[in-house]
């Protein structure tokens, strides 16, 4: 039986992703024995001691320079082997996301997807995660030795870090070159790079009812620049061509947990509202004053949104 | 070369979700299925690569009930050649890994050569099931892909790896590839599909017939358990704003940043 917390800390661009700090700090507040870090690939390190690591796992190798499924998964499971931990927390990335289930048919491990809250029950952290797309809710209890979860990020609070600082202790997974089963021959950024939508704390949102792509362009783009959001759609917008498919809020697209969700002209489907009902606080403008939207609005317009978007446009700018 | 499609059937996207009395499901008594959305990219994608042919013979695999019957055979209406269903008792309280290690068993042996999978189902939500195929039948797995090629015996994919960014990746068949929106247009049955789909196949399949063990399965076998599930509380009423467009908006504006603090 293992004993305490590591959780899997992402890099991006050489220093941990936000991610990393809310399961150190959230990890450290379930109060289930020490807890400690995994780093696959380089970085600077020094910062997760002060947000709650005791030790620090590292496994570098050329091999896990860039992402694959086959040297990711022999990565985690030598640095979850090496640390001893009885939990794995690792923040529901796209990387996460794909090596997760296959480490835990690797390692024999229970594995808990996407949840968003975590609870130490004496001694044994129990999950709870949205089932059918957050229209319900379900405790996912970890019945073998070793337990693996994803958190949907933004799941919990960042607190400023506290001071502490933790060893670095480099761990060998005999990485080889046969390893690297899938190789990524090619990774285009966008020009403008945004966050991910489900990373993403505030979410500009648009339905059909903005007609054509360039009114959805020209109407939500600029409003989602002025507040730093990332843009989202209705499914029947990107049915329409207005967005893209990536850019998809609901049971089949994305599912988000911003603080901020700003909808325009989305009425409210079933499928939008499983992907965004968890959204801190949510705006709704529709002109239609039954649209199903409003039940779940903090606050809502009625009203045209082609007048309503620009002149927010303009009042957001002043604040930021 | 062989596809195998992994199909699910998961309550329709608009279903009122109720939960029973143990806490542990949802309650299916008058519940619509369908064929999982994404599952439905995935067997598209193996009726054109047949169609191109990059592949003899496509066939869908799906655990469960005679329940899930009309589902598989719309599939087969679609184009699907035949159909294998797992339905075995011992199955009863299967995890992910449980449902993985019975579905490796029918792919592996059918000897097929691609699997293809919705990158998730949309009851659990659970997107383990394909990359736990993958590390039991021991080839490359690929998630969320939106563009595949064939090209002999590998393959080429492109995804969305998050913040916008694409990737393009290849690798070897076999492999397990799982399917996101975007991939292609699934088709509907057509009615001439539907009358051929009649005179298919569904082979049902019980643990033995896959040399697979009742104690790999089941809830004896699971690594994770469900409990309490409930539905989500009700989120408090929210204020509709009054008043004409520049005074709402500044309202809003004010509300955000003094009340809600997000802005």
């Amino acid at each position: 039986m293992g004993n305490g917390i590591l959780v899997y800390c992402e890099f991006e661009n050489g220093s941990p992703r936000k991610t990393a700090y809310e399961l150190l700090q959230k990890a450290v507040a379930l109060g289930a024995g020490p807890v400690s870090a995994l780093v696959i690939g380089g970085g600077d390190t020094s910062t997760l001691g002060a947000n709650g690591a005791t030790r620090v796992f590292q496994v570098d190798a050329p091999q896990v320079a860039s992402y694959s499924t086959g040297a990711y998964v022999k990565a985690l499971a030598a640095g979850i082997a090496a640390s001893g931990a009885a939990t794995v927390l690792a923040a529901a990335s796209s990387p996460a996301r794909d090596a997760f289930p296959r480490l835990s048919a690797r390692i024999g491990a229970g594995f808990g997807v996407e949840v968003t809250d975590l609870r130490n029950e004496g001694g044994k952290i129990v999950g709870r995660r949205p089932v059918y797309a957050g229209k319900a809710l379900v405790d996912v209890n970890i019945l073998s030795a070793v337990g693996l979860f994803t958190v949907r990020p933004n799941s919990f609070p960042v607190a400023a870090a506290s001071g502490g600082s933790a060893a670095v202790v480099a761990v060998d997974a005999g990485l080889t070159d046969a390893d690297v089963d899938v190789k990524v021959i090619d990774r285009v950024a966008p020009a403008n790079k945004a966050i991910d939508l489900t990373e993403a704390d505030r979410i500009v949102s648009g339905g059909r009812s903005l007609k054509t792509k360039e009114q959805f362009d020209e109407v939500l783009r600029p409003l989602a620049a002025a507040i730093g959001a990332t843009v989202g759609a209705s499914r029947a917008a990107v049915d329409a061509g207005l967005a893209g498919h990536g850019e998809q809020v609901g049971q089949t697209g994305k599912v988000v947990n911003p603080s901020l969700y700003i909808a325009f002209g989305i009425s409210g489907a079933i499928q939008h509202l499983a992907g965004m009902r968890t959204s801190r606080v949510i705006v709704a403008v529709n002109k239609d004053a039954d649209a199903p939207i409003f039940q779940y609005a903090t606050y809502g317009i009625v009203g045209d949104l082609f007048e309503i978007a620009p002149l927010l446009t303009a009042e957001l700018r002043k604040h930021s | 070369m062989k596809i195998g499609v992994c199909l699910k059937q998961v309550p329709a996207t608009d279903t009122r979700i109720r939960v029973n009395a143990d806490a542990t499901a949802i309650l299916t008594d008058d519940v619509k299925f369908e064929i999982n959305p994404y599952d439905e990219y995935a067997l598209e994608e193996a009726l054109q690569l047949k169609a191109a042919g990059k592949a003899t013979e496509v066939i869908t695999f799906t655990l469960g009930g005679a329940d899930a019957d009309p589902r598989i055979r719309d599939g087969l209406a679609r184009g699907a050649d035949r159909a294998v269903r797992i339905d075995d008792p011992a199955l009863a309280g299967s995890d992910a890994l449980g449902v993985a290690r019975a579905l490796a068993a029918a792919l592996k042996a059918e000897g097929v050569g691609l699997v293809l999978a919705g990158r998730q189902a949309v009851d659990g939500d659970g997107s383990a099931v394909p990359a736990m195929i993958a590390e039991l039948l021991g080839c490359a797995q690929v998630s969320w892909v939106d563009k595949l090629t064939i090209e002999g015996e590998s393959f080429t994919a492109q995804r969305a790896a998050g913040g916008g960014v694409r990737e393009v990746v290849t690798g070897s068949l076999p492999a397990v590839v799982t399917t996101d929106k975007g991939l292609n247009t699934p088709r509907y049955a057509t009615l001439p599909g539907i009358m051929k789909a009649k005179a298919k196949p569904i082979a049902v399949k019980k643990l033995a017939d896959l040399a697979l063990d009742a104690s790999s399965v089941g809830a004896g076998a699971a690594l994770v358990s469900f409990s309490n599930m409930g539905q989500p509380a009700a989120r408090p009423a929210g204020r509709i704003l009054k008043g004409d467009s520049a005074s709402v908006v500044a309202e809003l504006v004010s509300l955000l940043h003094n009340e809600a603090k997000v802005i």
